[in-house]
């Protein structure tokens, strides 16, 4: 050992440790290339698993989640559990859990989330209201027993935010041409994703109800539609507001400022009449 | 070398210390192991929940956190600042093996030490070829490339294949197929590369290499003088290079073995027969003069400068 320290070093030695570090460098490249692909891969969480309430988009999940299952431990339905390797989609160790099989009750005080040590389930989340899980979705209303007319009502019955999640709304049925067809709608923005309705609904094997991630579930809102029953207010602000045309002889029967008044209408001078609030310039028409 | 080269590793230590003696630090070794796999098997096969979760994190009591830190670390390089119990959690942990000494962890808790010891013990029963020997540097390159992929990929990115969190993991909450990790590290060791896992690759050993550099707890070859050369202890030593500084050391070099490479298994403890390893601490000052050999060596230029 002190011999090699004292000993002068030479460009041999020099050479030799950058062949080593390039070889080295070159090996943890490779290695590392393997090891992000295994990494990026595994943010592809598969549908159907469900993270528990509070956890972070799934990017940011995997680097707050330390594997240690301290949540499934402290939940008292043993909905969670691990993604064990080779069996289930979800990255090896991370919890979630299947909907049809054991969905999540919406603990009061979220005792998943109070476990979770380093935050991967955000500890902000105190009310399980606001949990957001997925989105149930009525995915098959080929066989959705209220779809086709019956009254099963089961996913609504059992749904934790009865009334505000899942509405039944009701409309004509058209086979019978004399019922009613109670259809159950969920509402985004209420729906926790709990997964009670999957759990319940009850078709044998796959429900006719799902709770799939949002990223699914949801679409983007349409900016470029105008809903005009939702919002009034103009587009534009500045939009010229055009003359009110009121209806007169020699304008397509409307009415210009100073021209014929019809019969019927009440005089503009009197009480309960009308007059145009604006004034065209020029007189008559004005061509448009 | 000496005659007694020849004998089978540890048979002299059970001839002069007795089977207990020789064996001792590898039977507490052992029992430690099984003693922190258990803790965290009494929850799931009993249902006592002393501690709950695993090697990454758990809750001892429902008080006690503690955090792996160097999964936390990666956490952290892939840019999420963790709650407060994880710190403390990791806090406590890196603590202790900073005093212990950090690779207290590989021989003494982490749970693929006792399938390399099976697969070195194996390797020996064969006789194979010690195979692809890395650098020692190696595990280093592979801690910074898990770091390095850990910030890229904003995830941590040893947990995806960590045979320790696998098999672990895979005890207490369910295996998979995570078995093929450990599969692979027995191979590993038993036939392309002796000692190759734990002694050259792992990062999480290199990680917790560093963190006990100045660790407290050490093997000192204290009794240096009375080797008689069997290489007992250089044939049990998973990390045989720490050894020679010490051991064959002059006079006025530490007899403490302060390599942080070291796992303070306790091996060579066991296996020398005249006693000339003992734990202490990295501030003991026993004198420890030189092996006669190494003393005649170190005469000879000086006589001949003198000369």
């Amino acid at each position: 050992m002190s011999a090699a320290n004292k000993r002068k070093p030479k460009p041999l030695d020099r050479r030799r440790f950058l062949q080593d570090a390039a070889r080295a460098a070159g090996a943890c490249a490779v290695a590392g290339m393997a090891l992000s692909k295994l990494a990026t891969d595994a943010r592809a969480l598969p549908a159907q698993a469900i993270r528990p309430p509070g956890a972070l988009p799934e990017e940011d999940f995997l680097a707050a989640c330390i594997r240690c299952g301290l949540c499934v431990r402290d939940c008292p339905y043993d909905t969670l559990k691990l993604a064990e390797l080779g069996i289930e989609g979800p990255a090896t160790g991370t919890p979630y859990f299947t909907a049809r099989d054991i969905p999540c009750e919406m603990c009061d005080d979220i005792p998943c989330v109070v476990a979770c040590p380093t935050g991967a389930l955000d500890h902000g989340l105190t009310n399980i209201d606001d949990a957001d899980m997925g989105l149930a979705v009525l995915i098959d209303e080929e066989r959705c027993l209220n779809a086709l007319g019956l009254r099963c009502d089961v996913c609504y019955r059992v749904c934790p935010v009865i009334d505000k999640a899942i509405t039944l709304e009701r409309r004509h049925n058209e086979r019978s041409g004399a019922h009613a067809i109670f259809m159950p709608i969920v509402h985004s923005d209420h729906c926790t994703g709990c997964g009670k309705c999957e759990k319940s609904c009850v078709l044998p094997g796959e429900s006719a109800i799902k709770v799939l991630p949002r990223r699914l579930a949801t679409a983007e809102a349409a900016e470029h539609y105008k809903l005009g029953w939702e919002d009034r207010n103009p587009m534009v602000d500045e939009l010229i507001d055009l003359p009110d045309r009121l209806p007169g002889p020699g304008t397509d029967n409307l009415a210009a400022p100073g021209g014929y008044l019809p019969e019927g209408l009440p005089d503009p001078s009197m009480e309960g009449g009308f007059s145009p609030s604006f004034g065209l310039p020029g007189a008559g028409g004005s061509g448009q | 070398m000496s005659e007694k080269t020849a004998l089978p590793v540890g048979q002299e230590a059970i001839q002069e210390k007795g089977w207990w003696k020789a064996h001792r630090f590898l039977i507490l070794r052992r029992l430690t192991q099984a003693f922190f796999l258990g803790l965290f098997l009494l929850g799931p096969w009993f249902g006592i929940w002393w501690v709950k979760g695993n090697l990454a994190g758990s809750m001892t009591f429902d008080i006690l956190p503690l955090t792996d830190p160097f999964v936390l670390l990666q956490g952290i390089v892939g840019q999420h600042w963790p709650e407060m119990t994880a710190i403390i959690g990791a806090l406590i942990v890196g603590v202790a093996y900073a005093l212990i000494g950090g690779r207290v962890y590989c021989s003494w808790v982490c749970p693929i030490n006792p399938v390399t010891d099976a697969a070195h013990w194996l390797h020996d029963k064969l006789g194979l070829a010690k195979g692809w020997q890395p650098k020692r540097n190696t595990r280093f390159w592979v801690l910074g490339m898990v770091f390095v992929v850990s910030a890229l990929t904003g995830t941590i990115a040893w947990e995806f294949v960590n045979p320790i969190s696998m098999l672990h993991r895979g005890l207490i909450f369910g295996m998979g197929f995570a078995w093929t990790f450990v599969l692979a590290v027995f191979l590993f060791d038993l036939v392309v590369s002796r000692r190759g896992w734990c002694g050259h690759l792992c990062p999480v050993g290199a990680f917790y290499g560093l963190l006990g550099q100045g660790s407290l707890l050490r093997v000192s070859a204290v009794n240096r003088a009375e080797c008689d050369d069997c290489m007992d202890c250089f044939a049990v030593c998973p990390e045989m290079h720490v050894i020679t500084p010490a051991l064959r050391g002059a006079d006025e070099d530490t007899p403490i073995i302060l390599s942080p490479d070291c796992t303070n298994c306790g091996r060579c403890v066991d296996v020398c027969a005249p006693d000339v390893f003992k734990f202490t601490t990295r501030f003991d000052t026993t004198p420890a003069p030189a092996r006669a050999s190494r003393r005649n060596k170190q005469r000879q230029p000086e006589a001949s400068r003198a000369a």
